[in-house]
Formats: structure tokens, C-alpha cells, sequence
């Protein structure tokens, strides 16, 4: 692949006193790429994201950013890391702007700039608004977005998010997650969740942990990629003709009138839907399964009480 | 980056009631002290001065016995054990300090900002506290050399208790230990002189024994080399508590 890696972790582990929290994980991040990180509660993404933003050593393994080592040049590395842990470092004192302002000179931005950059910052958060109000008095919301704001005021190659649309309405959650997509084309995005839809909407590759362990690794978009649809019609279908159509993979008849179909890509799908149309078959429900990830994380999920 | 964050406690003490309130107090005790040694220099110390014809004034019978009172000594111990509940403690409180640690900021630079931020709000109260005793200016002749360098000490003793705020704010998560821990250190250092003026070793360590000369105008390297070693020893011991918290979870 010729495309720049930002970060590089292999074989990180840690340990906290009895309890393995993970073990074995190895990942790459690449520019102009989103790569989430799933797992039920306590899988260990909270220690994996902190691991990778150099607030906590790994027991094991190693992390590169941008090609220095996170640990032996922490103050190179870290210029190149915005992080968002999973509880927002706030200060409930400070008003947005000022807070925004203090994080870009942390992060090494010059004086003169830093105004410039904390206003941009808020606003790709939606946070024009409240600029001077005070952090303590900001909804859930609110504060959640402050919290991105500072992991990407200093623009930072790399951007880690533990969980970063918890709290957020459906209003914002939209445009926190085109934030997120727009990020991810300039810079790399990390980001976990234990929502496999928020993944799905948002990453091209996703690792999935389960019980600090990397349990699936690779993209999505190839699983996506064959289609699993549930098809109702309001009158019997002619299943010769359906088989036949080009990019129909698979077909079986679940009930009279209930279809299940494998289409290899989108044209095939348009394909199906006017032929339910032409014949007049009375097209009642197109309804598309989720491919096996879901299958694989609804059993992770389920299995986490065994 | 230690300036930042000097910059940004300054304002967050000067910006909230904890601050002034802290300030108001220490400063309502410390007046009413000051009224009661100007009262008792008016009513009584005078006429005998004037009877004996002696060489004391003001400076010695007022000002400089305002800097050494227990009273006062008292007041900066509480405020610097108060000021301790912030600092590290409080970062670590809010969930702030993954902040600093996440970023490209050394542990040093973020005990020098945590430093050098209370102890500009600190060097502002001694400041203001000056103000009584040099009012009497206004009224008398003062030995003003003799009051700087009293006050010289005060702000070296303070600077070096603060160190150790800062210290004792880095090693626990509670913020009233953090205030304890200042305050029983802070206070055993004073008390160290106590009873113990015939074994020197003990009394050499001791907070009150360097601060002494500086109160009879005496400004000598031997007891500035104290505080300078007592504010730098606290600051990098603290500097090391902060590494290690970077390991731990």
C-alpha cells in the first residue's frame, strides 16, 4: 500500500494488576482513513484508545506516530495526536473559547494563532454559538462537542475518539458524524464504539475486540459488498425469472411471498426492483440485512455474560 | 507551555469565588491582628518609649512583629493548605490531566505552571498584606529596608510551603489529604525549632529559624539557599510523582 501510516501499534498488552485488559493487538492506521474500534462494554477500547494516545504505556508491544516511537519521543509523537478520552477533560470553570484557545498552546500552537485556530475548532463543532458561555453550564451535548473541538484544534494528523457521539441528539449526531467523515478524509481517524450501525455509517475498516482481544480484523466495505435483502411482494413472483437476472447470487423462498436474495452489487438491486415493478408484483417491503460483522457481534455481545 | 498553564490557574483563581474568598479571609484574620498590635503600641508601648527614651519605633514594635506573628504564620499555612486542593489534585479531580498528558507537555513543565500559577496569586496576597504594615508610612518613619527584607522572607517562606503544596497535591486524589498533608508538613517544619534550640541539626531545618533573620533585616545566602533547596526539592519530587502517575492507570 502506498498510502502514508500514521500510527503503527504491534503487539500491545496491558495488564492491570491480575486482570489482562488486552492482549496481542496490532493495528494500522492510514492517512484519509477511519478505523473503528468495537467491542461491548469493558472489551478494552477505552485501554486500547488510551494507550495509543500516550496517556498509558502498554505492558507490552509498541506504538508508533508518524514514525517516532510514542514512548521514546512522546513530545514528537504527541504533536501529532488530538485525543478525545472517554470522559471530556473540561474544565467546568473555563468558557469554550478560552478553554479551545489554552488547548491549542498546549498542543504547541503560537499565541497569535491559537485564537484563530479555537474558532475554527468550534466552529466545525457547531459551537459558534456558545463560544462565551461557561463549559459547566453546557448540556451533555454540548460538552461532548467541546471535547472533539479540543482533540482537533491544533489539526492534528491523527485524531482519537473514545466513544464520541455519547450524548449527543440525532440532530447533532448527523453532523458530528459528517465532522468525523470529513476528518477522516484529511487526516486518520480512530474511534470506538460499542454501536455496530455508528461503525458501519462511519469506518472502512473496523477491528472488533472481545475481551481484550482482537477477535475480527479487516474492512468492511468487501463484507458490504454482498448484499443480503429481504424482498415482501404483494403477489407471486415469478422466482425463475428473478434467479436469472445478472448479480442475483442467491435466492430463497422464505414464505410465499417473502424473498431472500444475495445481490452482488447496487446495480443488481435496481435490477430486481424493476423487474418486481414491471411485472406489476406490487414491491411491499425491501428490507436489507446487515452482513455477517452483525452476526459476529451480536454473538460477542450475547456471549459476554458466558 | 509552563507559562500556559501558569497563565490559565492564575485566572482560574482570580476568576472564582474560591480565590477572593481564600484572599478575604486570610485577610479580615490579619487585619484585626494588625489593628491589635498598632492598638497596643498606641496605648501602651508608646509612652514608655518616650518615657525611656529608648531607640525603638514603630518598625520594631509594629511592622516587624506583624511579619512574625503566629497569627500570621498561621494564615499562610491554612491558605497555602487551601491552595493545595487545587493544583494537581484537581486536575486529577476533574478528569483534566489526561489532558495535560495527552498533550506534548513534559511533567516538569506541568509542575512549574501549577507552581508558578499559585504562587503568583500567592505572591499577589503577600503583596496585599504588606500594605498594613508599610501604611504606616503615612504616619511615621519606617525602616524600610528592614520591612522589604521582612517581607523578602515571608514571600520565600511562602514560595517554599507552596512547593510543598504542590507535592502533596500530586500524591493523593483528595483534594482535603492534599490540604492535611500541607498543612501537618508545613506545620512540622515551623514546630521543628521548638524545644529543640540546644541539638542544632533539628533547628537548622527548621522553617521559622531561616525566617528569623529576615525579620531583623538580615538577608544572608545561607538562609536563602534553604527555600531555594526547599522549594526545588518539593518540585522535583513532584516531577517525579507525575511520571509515575503517567504509568499507573
Amino acid at each position: 500500500m502506498s498510502k502514508e501510516i500514521l500510527v503503527q501499534a504491534s503487539g500491545l498488552a496491558r495488564r492491570y494488576g491480575e486482570r489482562q485488559a488486552l492482549r496481542g493487538l496490532d493495528l494500522e492506521l492510514f492517512r484519509g482513513e477511519i478505523l473503528g474500534l468495537l467491542g461491548p462494554n469493558g472489551a478494552g477500547k477505552s485501554t486500547t484508545l488510551r494507550i495509543l494516545s500516550g496517556t498509558l504505556p502498554p505492558t507490552t508491544g509498541s506504538v508508533r506516530i508518524g514514525g517516532y516511537d510514542l514512548f521514546e519521543r512522546p513530545l514528537e509523537a504527541k504533536r501529532l495526536l488530538g485525543y478525545l478520552p472517554e470522559q471530556p477533560p473540561l474544565y467546568p470553570d473555563m468558557r469554550v473559547g478560552e478553554y479551545l484557545r489554552y488547548c491549542a498552546r498546549l498542543h504547541g500552537v503560537p499565541r497569535a494563532r491559537s485564537r484563530g485556530a479555537a474558532e475554527e475548532a468550534a466552529e466545525r463543532c457547531g459551537l459558534g454559538e456558545v463560544l462565551n458561555r461557561v463549559i459547566g453550564n453546557l448540556s451533555k451535548g454540548y460538552r461532548q462537542r467541546v471535547g472533539i473541538a479540543q482533540a482537533i484544534v491544533h489539526r492534528p494528523a491523527v485524531v482519537i475518539l473514545d466513544e464520541p457521539t455519547v450524548g449527543l441528539d440525532p440532530v447533532q449526531l448527523a453532523s458530528i458524524r459528517s465532522l468525523i467523515r470529513e476528518l477522516g478524509a484529511e487526516h486518520g481517524v480512530i474511534l470506538s464504539s460499542h454501536l455496530l450501525p455508528e461503525v458501519q455509517s462511519l469506518c472502512a475498516r473496523v477491528v472488533i475486540l472481545n475481551q481484550g482481544r482482537p477477535v475480527h480484523a479487516g474492512t468492511l466495505s468487501a463484507e458490504s459488498a454482498r448484499r443480503e435483502v429481504v424482498l415482501v411482494t404483494a403477489h407471486a413472483v415469478d422466482i425463475e425469472q428473478l434467479r436469472s437476472l445478472s448479480g442475483v447470487e442467491a435466492l430463497e423462498v422464505l414464505e410465499p411471498r417473502r424473498l431472500r436474495l444475495r445481490l452482488a452489487d447496487a446495480a443488481a438491486a435496481e435490477r430486481v426492483q424493476q423487474a418486481v415493478l414491471g411485472n406489476g408484483w406490487g414491491l411491499v417491503e425491501w428490507w436489507p440485512l446487515r452482513d455477517n460483522l452483525e452476526q459476529l457481534f451480536l454473538t460477542l455481545t450475547h456471549g459476554e455474560g458466558a | 507551555m509552563s507559562v500556559t498553564i501558569a497563565l490559565r490557574d492564575l485566572r482560574a483563581l482570580l476568576g472564582s469565588p474560591f480565590g477572593w474568598v481564600l484572599a478575604a479571609v486570610g485577610y479580615f484574620v490579619l487585619a484585626w491582628r494588625f489593628l491589635q498590635l498598632v492598638d497596643v503600641y498606641q496605648l501602651e508601648l508608646e509612652g514608655l518609649v518616650v518615657q525611656l527614651d529608648a531607640a525603638y519605633g514603630v518598625t520594631e514594635l509594629v511592622a516587624a512583629p506583624f511579619f512574625g506573628d503566629a497569627w500570621l504564620l498561621l494564615v499562610l499555612l491554612l491558605t497555602v493548605a487551601v491552595l493545595s486542593m487545587r493544583l494537581v489534585v484537581d486536575e486529577r479531580q476533574q478528569g483534566t490531566l489526561s489532558l495535560l498528558f495527552a498533550a506534548p507537555v513534559r511533567s516538569s513543565a506541568i509542575v512549574l505552571g501549577k507552581f508558578f500559577g499559585a504562587g503568583a496569586f500567592l505572591t499577589l496576597l503577600l503583596l496585599l498584606w504588606a500594605l498594613m504594615p508599610f501604611s504606616l508610612q503615612i504616619g511615621t518613619a519606617l525602616d524600610l529596608g528592614r520591612l522589604l527584607a521582612a517581607w523578602l522572607g515571608l514571600w520565600l517562606m511562602g514560595l517554599g510551603l507552596l512547593a510543598c503544596a504542590v507535592l502533596a497535591s500530586s500524591l493523593t486524589a483528595q483534594p482535603g489529604l492534599a490540604a492535611a498533608l500541607t498543612f501537618t508538613f508545613g506545620l512540622l517544619l515551623m514546630l521543628l525549632q521548638q524545644g529543640s534550640e540546644a541539638s542544632g541539626a533539628l533547628a537548622r531545618l527548621s522553617l521559622l529559624a531561616h525566617y528569623r533573620p529576615f525579620l531583623a533585616g538580615v538577608v544572608s545566602t545561607a538562609d536563602l539557599a534553604y527555600f531555594a533547596l526547599l522549594a526545588v526539592g518539593a518540585l522535583v519530587l513532584a516531577v517525579r510523582r507525575l511520571d509515575s502517575l503517567r504509568v499507573q492507570a
